[in-house]
């Protein structure tokens, strides 16, 4: 029941905002549902991949995809994906937060700004 | 060209983001396609959800690989979400959205905030 409060929250704002969904589930996992670091971010992705592409397609029928344009910044995002997710396997809880905290900072304030 | 190696790099950093923190990397790719490839807002929100869709499919197959993924979970996340989209299209028409947004920019700070404070102190985790 809280993972679809959750759900309904991140889908809402992300239309709202144009925010990613991750920037609303990641916190509410964190916080609320008390998820560890990588299960909540992992947890996340998996859901963002879900929404992407419901999102994607939709936006396809009407016409506002332009497929190059995603490959070129898409298919580089793939690999670093990889890195990523090893990078974090690396990180401890304690820095994953913190650094995760900072990056939703900025995007506070560039919202604000 | 130069424009394309650009849009690349970024592209790669936004994937770093996406898999280090589960985040969509949208923050990135809207402002790599619309600054440096020149796409319009529309079409760049549009394609950010087609751009992402290898990294987080990739990542969350990482991810399953590294145990972390609670796929039930991600399923109830993602299909309500999907349903908050909906909602979320229809109010947008009838809400000024700058006053919005710093309400958002505020709460972001906020959590923020709150995320650290509970890194800093050390969390209690539910099993």
């Amino acid at each position: 029941m809280r993972l679809v409060a959750i759900g309904l929250l991140a889908g809402l704002f992300s239309a709202l905002f144009g925010v990613g969904g991750g920037t609303v589930v990641v916190p509410l996992l964190l916080l609320v549902a008390h998820y560890e670091e990588r299960p909540a971010m992992a947890t996340s992705l998996a859901a963002v991949a879900m929404i992407s592409l419901v999102g994607a397609v939709t936006y396809s029928l009407h016409g506002e995809v332009k497929p190059a344009a995603a490959a070129v910044v898409g298919l580089p995002a793939a690999a670093g994906a990889v890195v990523g997710t090893a990078l974090q396997q690396q990180l401890a809880n304690r820095t994953l937060s913190i650094a995760f905290a900072a990056l939703l900072a900025a995007l506070g304030v560039r919202m604000l700004v | 060209m130069w424009a394309l190696i650009a849009a690349g790099c970024l592209g790669g950093v936004a994937g770093v983001l996406a898999g280090l923190f589960g985040v969509g990397g949208g923050i990135l790719f809207v402002p790599t396609l619309t600054l440096v490839l020149g796409l319009s807002q529309l079409h760049a929100e549009a394609t950010s959800l087609l751009a992402i869709l290898p990294a987080a499919f990739v990542g969350a197959w990482r991810q399953r690989a590294y145990g972390n993924v609670r796929l039930r979970p991600a399923l109830v996340l993602g299909v309500a979400a999907i349903g908050g989209v909906e909602a979320g299209v229809q109010i947008a028409q009838l809400l000024p959205g700058d006053v919005l947004r710093r309400l958002f920019g505020v709460l972001m700070l906020v959590v923020a905030a709150q995320i650290a404070w509970r890194a800093w102190r050390g969390p209690a985790y539910a099993s």
